[in-house]
């Protein structure tokens, strides 16, 4: 099983309810977030070209924040989901200045912190918060290896991309362009 | 043009608007780490070539100081940490692929090693001091018989302890400046030369003074060379690892490297140890006391530009 994400940047809107909805579900504390929204404005008024993306944790394949991890705190669990122990994180920050997409923060509690594709939820046959709460349903989850899933599906149908796949982490977050 | 923002606002502790992780505690602890190691290795290199009695400083008196760096440098790293109660996770595990992980566990070696070797040296400073108990004595008697194997045991994990304070940080390929496998011998000669300067600077023997001022000139040459070279890798890279190199290249931190890293750090003490060499009166506390500065300095340098080169995206 490898469950991934799709994001579509022509649905994507920017309205930031994903974002909203993770911190409610995830009770992140405030002034954080596991996730967010980035616009990017390419060319020349008037030829621009907007694209935007709700970005989180990537849950790499080849994630450089478990390699270096000192205390094993940090692990790929079922599903190839990053995930870290909140009882084994010492709070060293090694984690944090290895994952290129700076999508981990230190909790308030010493621990670190990051999106965990709800597990809690997709555990039990739901869908993560911020899939669930999209206005415009941009964002496709599923299993990779299920070929009905809807993020197999949309990603046989689309052109997609990942973020700096030239880091060599093997991202499990795609983006529909 | 290409612009790019995050419109739905994230400022996460420590992580925006660029990664400041780590603070003062981390070169603190590298700096004082690759320092100890550097007055390990001359110590336990002179002490396995039978140079005890020529060079009683680098072997006997300046390793003193090393356990109080390590456990200071320790100390620091604990204050770093964020979940403090839960430390002792390090010691549970050795995974390889973690540089942390295995230099955590070095550092345990390093430290024990050290302690025992000042503890062996100890009547150099209280003659008449007595260990008060017999099993204390026997292991005392245990490690005078095979001194040779713990000389052995320090020179090999100096050498690691000197290494992985770089290599801790070129494993991170997500911050283009450390991810290159220069900065480990970089650190190494880094702090080889400190070590050398220390052993200078508490050193009254003119023989043993002449011998590290040379061992220091020649390691400050490597250092040169090593930062030349980490340049021309960068510059010879990818777009992320020449933005990288642009932060000492016009961009935030090149005053502070370029004076304090280079100039003051290496080229005058170089420069001033040089002088002696060829018989001029050069001030005796000065080349030692920059080649300390030149070197915390560098890891200040370093540990801050790092974490302000990223990947473009």
């Amino acid at each position: 099983m490898r469950y991934a994400m799709a994001v579509d940047t022509k649905k994507c809107v920017g309205c930031s309810d994903c974002v909203v909805a993770c911190q409610t579900e995830n009770n992140v504390p405030i002034g954080y977030c596991r996730d967010w929204v980035v616009e990017t404005m390419d060319g020349t008024y008037p030829q621009l070209e907007i694209e935007l993306r709700s970005e989180r944790c990537n849950h790499c394949e080849n994630a450089p924040c478990v390699r270096c991890c000192p205390t094993g705190a940090s692990h790929i669990a079922d599903g190839g989901i990053v995930l870290v122990k909140p009882n084994k994180c010492i709070g060293c920050g090694a984690c944090i200045a290895s994952c290129p997409y700076d999508a981990r923060y230190p909790h308030p509690k010493g621990y670190v912190d990051k999106c965990t594709f709800c597990i809690h939820r997709v555990k039990e046959g739901m869908i993560p918060a911020c899939v669930a709460v999209c206005p415009t349903k941009c964002m496709y989850f599923g299993d990779l290896d299920d070929p009905n899933s809807d993020v197999s599906v949309i990603l046989k149908k689309r052109k997609s991309k990942t973020l700096i796949p030239e880091a060599g982490t093997k991202p499990h977050l795609y983006f529909l362009i | 043009m290409n612009e790019e923002l995050i419109i739905s606002g994230r400022n996460n502790l420590a992580v925006d608007p660029h990664l400041h992780i780590w603070h003062w505690p981390i070169p603190l602890y590298l700096f004082l780490g690759g320092l100890a190691a550097g007055i390990l290795f001359f110590a336990a290199l002179y002490f396995i070539m039978g140079k005890e009695k020529e060079y009683p400083t680098a072997v006997r008196k300046v390793p003193f100081i090393a356990p109080i760096l390590l456990i200071v440098g320790l100390a620091a790293l604990f204050f770093d940490l964020r979940h403090k109660a839960y430390f002792w996770q390090l010691y549970t595990t050795i995974r390889l692929q973690s540089p942390m992980s295995w230099g955590a566990w070095t550092l345990l070696v390093i430290t024990a090693a050290s302690v025992v070797w000042s503890a062996l040296h100890i009547r150099d400073i209280f003659p008449k001091w007595d260990w008060k108990y017999q099993w204390i004595r026997e292991i005392e008697t245990f490690f005078n018989k095979h001194k040779k194997v713990l000389a052995w045991v320090i020179l090999i994990y100096a050498v690691i302890t000197g290494i992985y304070t770089g290599i801790l940080l070129s494993a991170f390929n997500a911050r283009p400046l450390w991810n290159t496998s220069v900065l480990g011998p970089l650190f190494l000669a880094s702090g080889l030369s400190a070590g050398a300067a220390s052993i200078v600077l508490m050193s009254k023997n003119p023989k043993e003074r002449l011998l590290f001022t040379k061992i220091d000139l020649v390691i400050l040459g490597v250092e040169l060379f090593l930062i030349v070279h980490m340049f021309m890798g960068f510059m010879a890279s990818t777009q992320v690892q020449i933005d990288a190199a642009e932060l000492f290249l016009g961009g935030q931190y090149t005053m502070a490297f370029w004076i304090f890293v280079v100039f003051l750090g290496i080229i005058v003490p170089a420069s001033l140890d040089l002088m002696e060499l060829r018989g001029y009166h050069v001030p005796a506390l000065l080349p030692g006391v920059l080649v300390l500065f030149g070197s915390l300095m560098f890891r200040f340098v370093f540990v801050f530009a790092g974490q302000v080169s990223r990947w473009l995206y």
